[in-house]
This record gives structure tokens, C-alpha cells and sequence, in this order.
């Protein structure tokens, strides 16, 4: 009985956490404008520009349909990441100093903040794949599961890494570095915006140690039917970056100072 | 209720809390009194487990903040310096918050809520965003949210620092409202004199990290010699030494035709004074717990607190 309590207890953290964020997210404008007009740029500008002066050799699909799955990852790389600014914030004004004063461990308010981050980046996914479906990319409603499968997995690893990130630094101004040195790279490497069959050794080292490269093979793999990989080698290895970046924030969070 | 026993926070070269012990009774308010810097806030962090101390240890409604840190939490409810709500979300929305954080259990969430935004006159505003908030309703807000989960001790950390007067005043009178009728022990920290004169049982006045005096406010004021009473005699010259077998009067000093007698509790004994002597005009003049920190530390509280530079900057960086 007690045990019952307790976990409805916790559940209920995790829940109240949670909705904070989805609150946040809806009532800061903004932030939702912001977060979904850029992937748009790049996926109607570039994708429209390039399209008509790449040509996607042996792969005989339209440029913007090609970087589609690509843009997907994008948005999700930015607000992810970008949602780690958010533990900034909160330090600054004491929101978080009055969440760890409460009885609420810190491994439960990285869950309820990732949750949080999950749910922000799967609205803005769901606005692209509508768009998707307005440009002509057709997908089955298992293909839809399966996506938001990926998109749920990157944006926890990516959620994580930003968290991450968010605890060790005191300042905004720090986190735009991250723009440069952490989303830029991320998004850039994942072979978005490129196949990543025949690039030189250099960089296809660089976008395989990238985790982003695998959710845009996985995603390429079920909604375009084309891959560089198979979509269970993309699905482990992401599983095992989600493990890690989990791990690595939970730890970040406990060693975090409150005050 | 709460113990600290040589309490010590060091940063690289400074000592923030040297040292520092004691003993707060179940239902008392304690004041912390100290300019900015002595090392209030640092007392309330570590004792709220937000803060981990160099040195020493405490206990809070029994449980040690060092094994037992999350039922200290549970225990407690803290007002910080700057409000802490988020304002993106409705008064009723935070408090709905921390409740789910405090585990209070769900048959009697709502009615804790409105009992909270009852007891700090919010519930009309409730479903405001809190950014729609003056600065006494922030406050007023924290001080709900710190009272959510029904908490043995509350913890008001500068509760009216960067108010307008009359807000710091209605402020006061929720607090008093709040000490007749919750059981609660309270610890607040302050660096205004009147605040803690008004508001607090005992006083521990706090300079450098150490606690230089400790007592009731009455009897720190009267550490310094009581009050003065300032008499025109009907007749100059007329006989006072019937004046000086009274027990409450300590000292007697004539000054330019005025008599001036250092007694305990004015209030009180002016009609016995005026007793045994005939009187054109009587004042009197309570010593401030200022007197009590200048006569300490040599140094006044007001001159390095009151309205200062870093008040105004927390309010304008706030808003």
C-alpha cells in the first residue's frame, strides 16, 4: 500500500514537472514561432535552392524530399539541445532553487525536465511531418510510429546532452558557444543535408562517431525506403547514445550546486 | 526544533558562517539580524540542505541535514530573497506545482491550495499569470507556496526586501496573521531593524558569520539602557530625589533645565514618575535594535543596507 504511495508519488513529480515545461513552451510564443520557422527555411530555402543544382547521384529523389528526414533531426538537434538554455533560466530567476529545496531527488527533475523536452520537440515534429504531407512525402501510419520512435530516442539523447550542458554553465551568453561547438557540428555532420555513402575518410569519421547520423539514416530508411545503413544498426547504436547522454545528465543533475 | 551546532561555511578566503550555534524552540520566531554579508542567507541554505557546510552540522524537526536531507525538505518551507515562482504560470498553477512535488496527497490538494491563497489574500488572482503580479503579491505567493505542504518550519529569507513601505507593512500584518494561526516555527532574516522588532520572539544579531547577541527584542534594546524619559518640571529646581528610590529608574541627569531619567519600559512607568513629581511635559524615546548593533559592532546596519545599491539592483534585474 504504502509502495503504492509512494510510486503514485513520484509519478506524480515526474507529471508535475512535465507539465511545467509544456505550459512554458505554449505560453512563451515565441519560442514555439521561432523553433519551427527555422527547420522550415532550411527545408523550403535550401531544399528548394539546392535542389535545383544538386543532383542526389544513383538516388533518383527530389533534394527536398531527400533532406526531409534530415530537417526532421534538425529541428529536434535545436530545441533539444536548446531546451538546456532553459535550466539557465530557471536558475537565474530561483524556479530550480525552489524544485531542489522541495523533496524531489535530482535524477527525478532531470526525468520530468527531459520528459518535457521530448514533448517540446515531438509538437514541432509533428508540425514538420504536416508540412511533409503537404510537400508530397508519403508515409504509412506504422512508418508514423516508427518515427516518432527515433525522434523520442534522439530528443532524449539530445535533451540530456543540453541538460548537460545547462548544469555546468551560470551564464546565457556561454550557451550561444554551444550554438558553434555543439548544434552546428551536430546537425552539419549528420549528413542532413548530404549522403553519406562516398565522403572522404576525414569526415565520414566524423559523422560516424555523430550520433544525429544514425536517427537521419533511421529516418531515411523508413520514411524515404533508403538508408546507408540498416535500420536496426541505427537503432542500437542510438539506443546506446540515449543510454549515455541519460546516464551522463542524471550525473550532471546530482552534481549540480543548488545555490 | 532546530539545532546547529558549530555551523561553518569557508569559501576560498572568506568565512561566510564561523562557527555558529544554535537552539530554536517548536512555535518560536527567530530573527536573523545582520547588514547585508554577515552571512544570513548562507545560515538558511545550508540548514534547507541547499548548501553544504564546511564544517558542523544541524538538525532540523529532528532529522540531520547531512543523513536525512530529504525530510528536512519535507519539513521545511522557505521564502527566498527574490521571488522564485515561475511567472509564466498562474498563482494556482504554482501552487498546484508544489504540491505534486510535496506529495500531498490528492484529496486534500485543493483544499491546501485555497486555504494558502486565502491566507495571503491571492485567491482572486489567482488565475492570473504571476508576471501580472506587483512585487508584495510575488511575496505574498512564495509565502503560499512555502506553506503548501503544511511545513514545521518556515524559513523567510528577506521577506520584504525591495517593497515600497506600505506593501513591507501589509506584509507584516500577513505574518502576524500567519503566526496566530498556523503552529510554525519561523526563521527570518532580516537587515531591517523594525521588521524584526515587530515580527520576532528572539533576535540573533549576526555580524561577520557569528552571532554577536542573542535574545528577546526588548531585552537586547534594554542592553543599552533602557529608555529616556525627558521631563520640564513645573518648577525648576523642585525637589526630585524621591525620583531616585524608584527601582525602574537607573540614572537621573539634569540638562539645561530639563531633567532626563534613564528608566526601564517608559511606556509603562511615565504615570508612576509623574507621581512623584509635577511635570510641564514628558517625552520619550525607546532605544532602536540599530543602537543595539551600532553599540556591538561599533558600525551602523542602516548605513550599509538600507536602500543600497545591490537592494535596487535585485529589483530592477527581477522585473
Amino acid at each position: 500500500m504504502s509502495n503504492m504511495i509512494n510510486t503514485r508519488i513520484y509519478f506524480d513529480k515526474i507529471y508535475a514537472l512535465w507539465l511545467r515545461e509544456v505550459k512554458v513552451f505554449f505560453r512563451e510564443k515565441s519560442r514555439l514561432v521561432a523553433s519551427t520557422f527555422t527547420p522550415l527555411l532550411w527545408l523550403f530555402v535550401i531544399g528548394t535552392g539546392f535542389g535545383t543544382s544538386a543532383s542526389i547521384a544513383s538516388h533518383s529523389i527530389d533534394y527536398q524530399k531527400f533532406i526531409f528526414p534530415g530537417i526532421i533531426c534538425m529541428s529536434v538537434v535545436f530545441s533539444s539541445v536548446f531546451f538546456g538554455s532553459y535550466v539557465i533560466w530557471d536558475r537565474k530567476f530561483d524556479f530550480l532553487k525552489s524544485v531542489m529545496v522541495a523533496p524531489v531527488s535530482r535524477s527525478t527533475i532531470f526525468t520530468g525536465k527531459t520528459f518535457g523536452g521530448m514533448t517540446n520537440s515531438l509538437i514541432q515534429v509533428g508540425i514538420l511531418l504536416v508540412v511533409g504531407i503537404i510537400i508530397g512525402v508519403q508515409f504509412s501510419p506504422f512508418a508514423l510510429i516508427q518515427t516518432i520512435v527515433i525522434v523520442l530516442l534522439l530528443s532524449f539523447a539530445l535533451t540530456s546532452l543540453g541538460l548537460t550542458l545547462g548544469s555546468y554553465m551560470t551564464s546565457l551568453e556561454g550557451f550561444q558557444m554551444i550554438v558553434s561547438f555543439v548544434v552546428f557540428p551536430l546537425f552539419f555532420l549528420s549528413g542532413a543535408l548530404f549522403p553519406i555513402d562516398r565522403l572522404p575518410q576525414w569526415l565520414s569519421i566524423l559523422t560516424m562517431i555523430d550520433p544525429v547520423t544514425y536517427s537521419v539514416d533511421a529516418l531515411r530508411n523508413i520514411i524515404l525506403g533508403m538508408g546507408s545503413h540498416s535500420l536496426d544498426l541505427d537503432l542500437i547504436i542510438l539506443l546506446l547514445y540515449t543510454c549515455a547522454l541519460g546516464t551522463l545528465g542524471t550525473y550532471s543533475f546530482k552534481r549540480m550546486k543548488a545555490v | 526544533m532546530i539545532r546547529i551546532h558549530n555551523l561553518t561555511k569557508r569559501y576560498e578566503k572568506l568565512i561566510a558562517v564561523d562557527n555558529l550555534s544554535l537552539d530554536i524552540e517548536q512555535n518560536e520566531v527567530l530573527g536573523l539580524l545582520g547588514p547585508n554579508g554577515a552571512g544570513k542567507t548562507t545560515v538558511i541554505h545550508m540548514l534547507a540542505t541547499l548548501l553544504a557546510p564546511t564544517s558542523g552540522t544541524a538538525t532540523v524537526n529532528g532529522f540531520d541535514i547531512h543523513t536525512d536531507p530529504e525530510k528536512v525538505r519535507s519539513s521545511i518551507g522557505i521564502v527566498f530573497q527574490v521571488p522564485s515562482s515561475d511567472d509564466l504560470l498562474t498563482g494556482y498553477e504554482n501552487l498546484k506545482l508544489h504540491t505534486l512535488l510535496y506529495g500531498v496527497a490528492p484529496e486534500i490538494r485543493e483544499k491546501r491550495i485555497s486555504d494558502a491563497l486565502d491566507l495571503v489574500g491571492l485567491t482572486d488572482r489567482k488565475n492570473d499569470q504571476v508576471k501580472k503580479y506587483s512585487g508584495g503579491m510575488r511575496r505574498r505567493l512564495e509565502i503560499a507556496r512555502g506553506l503548501i505542504h503544511n511545513p514545521q518550519v518556515l524559513f523567510l529569507d528577506e521577506p520584504t526586501l525591495g517593497l515600497d513601505p506600505s506593501s513591507r507593512e501589509t506584509m507584516w500584518e500577513y505574518i502576524k496573521n500567519l503566526v496566530r494561526k498556523e503552529k510554525l516555527t519561523i526563521i527570518l532574516t532580516t537587515h531591517y531593524m523594525e521588521e524584526a522588532d515587530t515580527l520576532c520572539n528572539r533576535i540573533a544579531i549576526i555580524d561577520k558569520g557569528k552571532i554577536i547577541a542573542l535574545d528577546t527584542p526588548k531585552k537586547l534594546k534594554s542592553m543599552i539602557g533602557g529608555d529616556v524619559v525627558k521631563l520640564k518640571l513645573k518648577t525648576e529646581g523642585a525637589n526630585i530625589d524621591n525620583l531616585n528610590a524608584l527601582p525602574f529608574v537607573k540614572k537621573i541627569d539634569c540638562v539645561e533645565g530639563y531633567v532626563l531619567l534613564n528608566v526601564d519600559d517608559a511606556k509603562k512607568n511615565i504615570p508612576e514618575i509623574l507621581k512623584h513629581v509635577e511635570a510641564e511635559s514628558v517625552e520619550s524615546s525607546s532605544p532602536t535594535l540599530n543602537d543595539v548593533f551600532l553599540t556591538l559592532t561599533g558600525r551602523s546596519i542602516k548605513e550599509q543596507a538600507e536602500g543600497g545599491f545591490m537592494e535596487r539592483y535585485v529589483q530592477y534585474d527581477k522585473h
